[in-house]
């Protein structure tokens, strides 16, 4: 059934903090090795050693310059992957029924048996997070690695998905959204956390942290009381003394 | 279509078989197995949990329990199933057919490989041992292959340090001990201002990660001072868009404010540093500069409460740090004056360096009082008592919350050496190192310099080599210099030309070999290095010297062994090829005798072992090493009736004995529960294994910081087999070493250095830190090369290596430049344009792309993503060949010609570290599209290019 | 969005074949026997050619037949249903008139009402997208319903009406490319994007592969201002202008409605191109496009 759950039980997803992201692109090569072999079909890479490579990823890393009125631009990593939509274009648009969000949890997913690979839902969705796999012809998306964070065969510390493991920096929270006390709810009202593209109207549930306050100008500046190596030697000798 | 044919317990919809979607709490079955080893994509050495299905590998994660990684892995080692079935592996030993650098190669037995190799090499042991070069990469096994080209006898062994940061393990290790990386790390759990200069990622890869993330997590600040602005320091809270080459005047200038200011650690100061000896000031006389010292050779301090000299380690001992001495006619004063006197001058003002650094005044002034403010007014504490070295008890350990790290942005300059210095000067002033809060060291450092070994060079045929051949020398008695005063090694390491040069100068022995000086080499035998390609500077050329003829014919470098696991640019420039297997197929050890993993509060190692057999005809280096030390004989090599005495590397591991007791891993041993020290144990490696891989053990509470006074530390070292006996020391403003060069290059001593580099010597080689301009800077014009060009590492990709993995190469396939804005515009750049950059050795074309978040002068590109034509198991036509391209070809192993005749090295005057980052360029437009240039003849490739399409995952 | 081939067939080949089907269930024009055998022959063969076309751009063909499952929510699968439903009805009329020389009005009738929403579905297919502003408009199913209806009576014979809807629907385009040239990207802006307006405006750096990938190729398609320029004059001229003009100002005979008509299909294609390959789907944004 394509249309959307009234709501759902849980609302899981991820925070991504914008502040701690070096850019460094594990949780990317993570996300790619966890689910080529598992949910579904495998990620395929086209042309993997020739002149133009491309390969099915769930998960990426753009990088932007913010120019501020003044001042110098800063650089932000930003990695993008699957919102989890509450109000999913993705899924309504589908026309056999292969999307669908989870009423237990609101995980947004491709049933790939039913998959016809139109691609519609890929064109519905704001933020790129769609692939279609060029060799197994069906809807590929972030799966929020619902194979691993309730599978018992990984210990329990470990159900969280495979980028949010992997992630060095810490810079990717996961856990439920719509629970206003779990730690992820707490971390996004804290930091400011944000929306990508609200005029889409599609309520991501994952949310960004943005950048901290960065380049503040300081007037600080040490007092020179002792302008010569005399006066500080004479300091010096008093302070010793008094060690 | 292909379709997965495993479905197990609770499995998610198959496309073949299910028609049903995923369960709501799936259950699938990860795997069949984990195997804990250790991860190779780099030099990290994360502990990696290996899933096993189907006896492949299908899925690769952090280890949580291990102390580098702590269940994290960066992009790389989540590519290493890609890297472990790149279609570029090599196959089988390999002999040369066609001419070097066209890559016709034969395949050959291991047998005759050995044969080949034992031809070349056995004739050279018992006439020349010299003859022989043997420089290892990205080596990890370096305490077993400087064994085996000890017991070869030649003096000619390095691994790559020298070219990669050896001024800031130099600085380290000469000023206190060590220095940042593998030597230690800063306090992440309680530093507030950290302060990062010139890193774009670093061989610390993972924890620096997990470190700031941690800073991030407590709201600490952190503040970037790097050229460009993007991974770490794009989250720096502070960016400094330094100009490159001039950190070491931005850091007097922040100690200048210190001084000033008096905030400094005079505690500190006084207990763990020379600030107090006292130095001889006579304007020059053989003594001058020099420490005074009784006839111990203790060095002397003025004791505060008599006012007289006395040993600086008395027990009571308190030094003065001002006053002065007289003694037959010469004035001493502390090493501090001295200290004050050169950083409070006002060539370090802030306003004096402000334009220089490209950093205002202003924001010079108020890191400084930033710094100040966090080290003395929000000081911690923690409440652990501790004795110190001269026996004195405290109740507490005292923190000063600032700590710093570097890398190579600062060291890879030819004034890098004394900029490191300067850094540790600072961190030393601030009274930030080994405390709480500040920078720590990981064991077995610190380790000061006298404790290094001396370098050694002693050769003589048919014998092995007199000792180690690398080492920190104290003095000109410790250069290798034969009785003619010339180097004594093919690279010139610990000559005059670089006299502290402590990990060789591999980027040296090309063309040093290929012109003959000092001498010609027969076989130059490498391991794990790309020096035909991205490792070395001016590429180009070293293809040229690679391939050049004599009269007759004959390569001017006779033979070429090379071990790669890989089909890199190098294999195809050489003669013979020993194929090593992947990281994921061998036994290595990662040993406290070489460089461990240790973490500040806990000593390790680890070992990697067979997770996969490899189903090639293709062996671990070390244990070929093994094998061909035996061969020839070589002493430690064979047994007492002469056959092979280690089967293989990991029965070298387990049953070495470095010195009693002490063997390459330092778990497990004797029975299996001695640390440290044992006897070696049959069942060590099992051990290791079902440990995880590892083996670690914390240091106890009251040894966690000041180890170099601390007696509870020095006594669990010497406990633990790192040392034989305590040796506490104090930290090194004024390093007194470099006085002594100096003093040759003054003309006092028997060893006299060559005329025409005295100049240098006494410039470079000053005790406390001075900035100079870097070589290159001075020697061109502003007109003619008005920009700096860099490299920086991406965090995805491993120097040359990562382009044949079909994961990476898709996230950088090719590299742009990256030009700042202000010269975009100057000269009308638009997206997808093309730009020649000159250099004044060469020209290259490349891609460019516009960068705010740089210095205005500063171009810069990611390393190593460019790659010759048929290399790598690439197509012909792969966009790293066509249109990725190498900085390499702009840069120089020599500098540009001065006019006296001479060719100076492009490399710092006191380590002989490759100066990268000296390079200045123009550039201009030139005609849209590619390809890169220069461009070279594709090689053949010995392995075939990969399949068009890769589905893996797909079967499990 | 890359203006696939296989779509622009499906779209404009299929918006005809409809469009020529609604007017013979309605009796335009009024033919029997074989001559209506071979309207029905190219109205299905449009109509059918179009969908076989839209069916090769399946990545996964083979579950197309699990399209129709959804009508409840997506347009796509309302008009698989539809389209289906009409060719039914439409067989049914069609047997009937061609060999029984049977009229079935209000079989014929509910046959044209059927087809008509199957080309209204097809419209809403782009208008429901969001993410394409230019699409996401009130234009864009008028525009689809007029192709259908103007070129429908160009092919059932029907000069007049042709012309005045060929006018309308020209006018219409021009108002939709000026309008959509305005809206850009509605607001939408890599400051939205990424949320990171509140520090300033974004660019960027780094693309996160270097080489493609199937959203950029599916998303980011790119033309040039001039030559859609060029491409939107050809489109007027050939698609609407020339047709309208020749059925207004020539008596209409073979020639002129075969040229009439082979003028409108290349405009019309002309046009279905750019309406693809102008249309920017707002991920672009995130590629600095
Ligand atoms: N992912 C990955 N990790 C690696 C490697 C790799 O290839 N890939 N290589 C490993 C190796 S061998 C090494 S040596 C280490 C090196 O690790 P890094 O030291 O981080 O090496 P680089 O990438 O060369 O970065 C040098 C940095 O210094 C900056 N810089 C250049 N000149 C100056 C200057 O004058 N002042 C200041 N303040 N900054 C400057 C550059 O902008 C750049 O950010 O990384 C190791 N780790
Ligand atoms: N422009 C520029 N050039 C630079 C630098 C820079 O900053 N800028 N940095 C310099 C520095 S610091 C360094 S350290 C060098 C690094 O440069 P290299 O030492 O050349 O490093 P790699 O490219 O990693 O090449 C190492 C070789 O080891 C091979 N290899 C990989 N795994 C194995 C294995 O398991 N066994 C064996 N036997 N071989 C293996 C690879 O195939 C490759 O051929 O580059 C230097 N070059
Ligand atoms: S792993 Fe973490 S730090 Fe690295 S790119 Fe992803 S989110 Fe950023
Ligand atoms: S991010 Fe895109 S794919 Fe994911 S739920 Fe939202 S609209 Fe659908
Ligand atoms: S591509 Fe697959 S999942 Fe997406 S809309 Fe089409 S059928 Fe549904
Ligand atoms: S949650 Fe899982 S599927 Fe989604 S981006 Fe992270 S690793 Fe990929
Ligand atoms: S940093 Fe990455 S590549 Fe290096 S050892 Fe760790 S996981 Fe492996
Ligand atoms: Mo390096």
């Amino acid at each position: 059934m394509t249309s959307l759950p009234q709501s759902t039980e849980k609302k899981l997803g991820l925070v991504i903090d914008l502040d701690t992201c070096v850019g460094c692109h594990a949780c990317v090569v993570s996300c790619k090795e966890w689910n080529t072999s598992n949910y579904g079909s495998a990620l395929s890479d086209v042309d993997a050693y020739g002149p133009e490579p491309q390969g099915t990823f769930l998960n990426r890393v753009h990088s932007f310059e913010a120019q501020p009125e003044s001042g110098c631009s800063q650089t932000v990593h930003f990695p993008k992957s699957c919102l989890h939509c509450e109000d999913a274009p993705c899924v309504t648009v589908c026309p056999t029924g292969a999307s669908y969000k989870r009423e237990e949890d609101g995980i947004v997913l491709v049933n790939e048996a039913d998959c016809m690979g139109c691609g519609l839902c890929a064109w519905s969705c704001p933020y790129g997070a769609r692939e279609l796999d060029q060799i197994f012809g069906v809807m590929k998306k972030c799966t929020l690695c619902v194979d691993r964070i309730y599978n018992e065969n990984i210990p329990e510390e470990d159900r969280v998905p495979s980028c949010v493991r992997t992630c060095p920096a810490g810079a990717r929270h996961f856990g439920d959204l719509g629970d206003p006390d779990s730690d992820v709810s707490r971390l996004v009202a804290s930091r400011d956390g944000m929306d990508l593209m609200p005029e889409m109207g599609t309520k991501p549930v994952n949310k960004y942290l943005p950048p901290r306050l960065k380049d503040v100008p300081s007037d600080a500046a040490l007092e020179a009381t002792h302008k010569t190596p005399e006066g500080l030697f004479a300091w010096l000798d008093k302070a010793l003394e008094k060690l | 279509m292909p379709t997965k044919t495993t479905t197990s317990d609770g499995y998610l919809p198959n496309m073949a078989m299910s028609k049903d979607k995923a369960p709501p709490r799936p259950s699938p079955k990860v795997s069949d197995e984990i195997r804990q080893t250790t991860c190779y994509m780099c030099a990290c050495r994360c502990g990696i949990n290996v899933h096993m299905q189907d006896g492949k590998v299908k899925y690769i994660e952090g280890n949580k329990d291990h102390p580098v990684n702590k269940g994290v892995l960066c992009a790389k080692g989540s590519a290493g199933i890609m890297q472990h079935y790149a279609p570029s592996r090599l196959k089988a030993p390999m002999k040369r057919v066609g001419p070097r650098g066209s890559g016709e190669f034969k395949e050959i037995s291991w047998d005759e490989a050995y044969e080949i190799a034992a031809g070349w090499l056995g004739p050279i042991r018992e006439t020349a041992p010299e003859k022989l070069a043997f420089f290892t990469g990205r080596d990890q096994s370096q305490s077993f292959t400087s064994l085996w080209a000890q017991a070869f006898g030649t003096p000619n062994y390095a691994a790559h340090g020298g070219f990669c940061s050896v001024n800031m393990a130099a600085a380290g290790i000469y000023t206190m001990g060590g220095a940042f990386w593998e030597f230690g790390q800063p306090d992440w759990d309680r530093t507030k201002l950290f302060m990062i200069f010139g890193v774009a990622e670093d061989h610390d890869s993972n924890p620096i990660k997990i470190g700031l993330g941690k800073l991030k997590e407590r709201g600490a600040r952190v503040i970037g001072v790097n050229p460009i602005r993007s991974g770490y320091n794009a989250i720096a809270d502070d960016w400094v868009g330094i100009t490159p080459g001039t950190d070491g005047l931005f850091i007097m200038a922040l100690i200048h404010e210190l001084l000033k200011a008096g905030q400094i650690d005079l505690n500190y100061l006084t207990r763990y540093t020379n600030a107090g000896f006292l130095v001889n000031c006579a304007e020059s006389g053989p003594d001058a500069g020099l420490f005074l010292r009784d006839k111990n050779g203790t060095a002397q301090v003025l004791d505060q409460s008599t006012g007289k000299p006395a040993p600086y380690d008395g027990k009571a001992i308190k030094p003065k740090l001002t006053g002065h001495f007289r003694k037959a006619g010469d004035t001493y004063r502390p090493a501090f004056e001295l200290l004050a006197e050169a950083y409070m001058s006002d060539t370090y003002a802030p306003e004096a360096v402000e334009e220089r650094c490209g950093i205002a005044a202003k924001r010079i002034r108020a890191i400084a009082a930033d710094l100040a403010r966090v080290a003395f007014e929000e000081e911690i504490v923690i409440n652990q008592p501790w004795t110190d070295w001269k026996g004195e008890k405290h109740d507490q350990m005292i923190g000063r919350p600032v700590s710093f790290h570097a890398m190579r942005g600062i060291s890879a300059h030819s004034n890098g050496f004394q900029t490191c210095r300067a850094l540790h000067i600072l961190q030393i002033l601030l009274g930030s190192v080994e405390v709480p809060g500040g920078f720590r060291f990981k064991p077995p450092y610190p380790k000061p310099p006298e404790a290094h070994p001396k370098p050694h060079a002693g050769h003589a045929p048919g014998q092995p080599l007199d000792g180690p051949h690398l080492g920190y020398p104290l003095g000109p008695e410790h250069l290798l210099l034969d009785d003619a005063g010339n180097p004594k090694r093919i690279d010139k390491a610990f000559s005059w030309e670089n006299p502290m040069s402590v990990h060789g100068l591999m980027h040296m022995v090309i063309s040093n070999a290929h012109a003959g000086v000092p001498y010609k080499i027969d076989t130059l035998f490498m391991y794990m290095a790309n020096m035909a390609w991205n490792s070395s500077m001016n590429t180009s050329s070293v293809i040229e010297m690679l391939t050049d003829t004599d009269e007759n014919g004959d390569y001017v470098i006779p033979h070429i062994i090379y071990s790669d696991a890989y089909s890199s640019e190098t294999v195809a420039y050489s003669d013979l090829i020993l194929p090593d297997t992947t990281y994921l197929e061998r036994h290595d050890c990662i040993s406290l005798l070489d460089r461990p993993i240790c973490e500040a509060e806990a000593v390790a190692d680890a070992i990697r072992w067979p997770v996969v057999e490899p189903d090639r005809n293709v062996k671990g280096f070390q244990s070929a090493l093994c094998d061909l030390g035996a061969k020839l004989g070589l002493p430690g090599f064979v047994n007492e009736d002469g056959s092979q005495k280690y089967a293989d590397y990991a029965d070298y591991i387990v049953s070495h004995e470095r010195r009693p007791g002490v063997g390459p891993l330092a778990g497990f041993r004797g029975d299996g529960s001695e640390s440290g020290r044992g006897a070696p144990n049959p069942e060590q490696l099992d051990k290791y294994i079902k440990n995880g891989g590892f083996w670690s053990e914390h240091l106890p509470e009251d040894a966690q910081f000041y180890k170099p006074w601390n007696q509870g530390y020095q006594d669990w070292a010497v406990k633990i087999g790192l040392f034989d006996k305590a040796a506490p020391y104090v930290f090194n403003l004024y390093l007194e070493p470099l006085r002594k060069m100096q003093l040759a290059a003054e003309g006092y001593g028997d060893r006299q250095p060559p005329e025409h580099l005295r100049e240098q010597l006494k410039k470079a080689m000053t005790p406390l830190p001075h900035w100079y301009a870097p070589f290159e800077q001075e020697l061109v014009s502003d007109d003619d090369y008005p920009l700096h060009a860099l490299t920086q590492r991406p965090m995805h990709m491993y120097h040359s290596w990562g382009s044949q993995n079909a994961w990476l190469r898709q996230i950088t396939g090719v590299n742009k430049l990256f030009v700042p804005s202000g010269v975009w515009e100057e000269h009308g750049f638009e997206d997808g344009d093309w730009a020649y950059v000159t250099s004044p050795h060469g020209r290259i074309k490349a891609p460019v792309a516009r960068m705010d978040g740089v210095n205005g002068k500063t171009l810069w590109t990611w390393n190593a993503i460019g790659k010759k034509r048929g290399a790598w198991a690439l197509s012909e036509d792969a966009q790293e060949a066509t249109e990725g391209f190498l900085l390499n070809h702009l840069i120089n192993e020599l500098l540009p010609p001065k006019g006296d005749g001479l060719r100076w090295a492009n490399s710092d005057p006191i380590t002989g570290q490759a100066a990268w980052f000296d390079l200045r360029v123009r550039i201009e437009k030139a005609p849209k599209a590619g390809p890169s240039e220069p461009t070279h003849k594709a090689q053949k490739s010995p392995v075939g290019t990969g399949p068009k399409n890769v589905t893996y995952g797909d079967k499990f | 969005m890359h203006p696939a081939p296989s779509i622009i067939l499906f779209t404009t080949l299929s918006g005809l074949g409809f469009g020529l089907l609604a007017f013979l269930g309605l009796g335009l024009p009024p033919v029997t026997g074989w001559v209506a055998f071979v309207f029905f022959f190219l109205a299905n063969a449009l109509a059918v050619g179009g969908l076989l076309a839209s069916v090769t751009h399946l990545a996964n063909p083979k579950n197309a037949i699990k399209a129709f499952r959804e009508w409840r929510s997506s347009w796509l699968s309302r008009e698989g249903v539809l389209a289906v439903a009409s060719l039914l009805v439409m067989g049914v009329f069609a047997v009937a008139l061609v060999f029984f020389d049977i009229r079935l009005r209000t079989v014929g009738a509910l046959g044209a009402l059927l087809s008509l929403a199957t080309v209204f579905t097809t419209s809403m297919i782009y208008t429901q997208l969001k993410t394409v502003p230019r699409w996401n408009e009130w234009t864009t199913p008028p525009i689809f319903m007029l192709h259908a209806l103007g070129g429908g009576a160009l092919l059932a014979g029907q000069p007049r009406l042709a012309a005045i809807l060929l006018i309308a629907l020209g006018l219409l385009m021009m108002w939709a490319w000026i309008k959509g040239d305005e809206k850009s990207l509605a607001g939408t802006t890599m400051e939205t994007a990424t949320g990171l307006g509140r520090i300033g405006k974004m660019r960027l750096l780094e693309p996160p592969h270097s080489g493609q990938n199937y959203l950029l190729k599916e998303m980011a398609y790119e033309v040039g201002r001039k030559h859609a320029q060029k491409l939107r004059i050809l489109s007027l001229l050939l698609g609407y202008a020339l047709p309208a003009a020749l059925m207004l100002l020539f008596t209409v005979h073979h020639l002129t409605a075969l040229i009439a008509i082979i003028a409108h299909l290349i405009g019309v294609a002309a046009g279905r191109w750019l309406f693809f390959a102008e249309a920017a789907h707002v991920q672009r944004l995130y590629y600095g496009k």
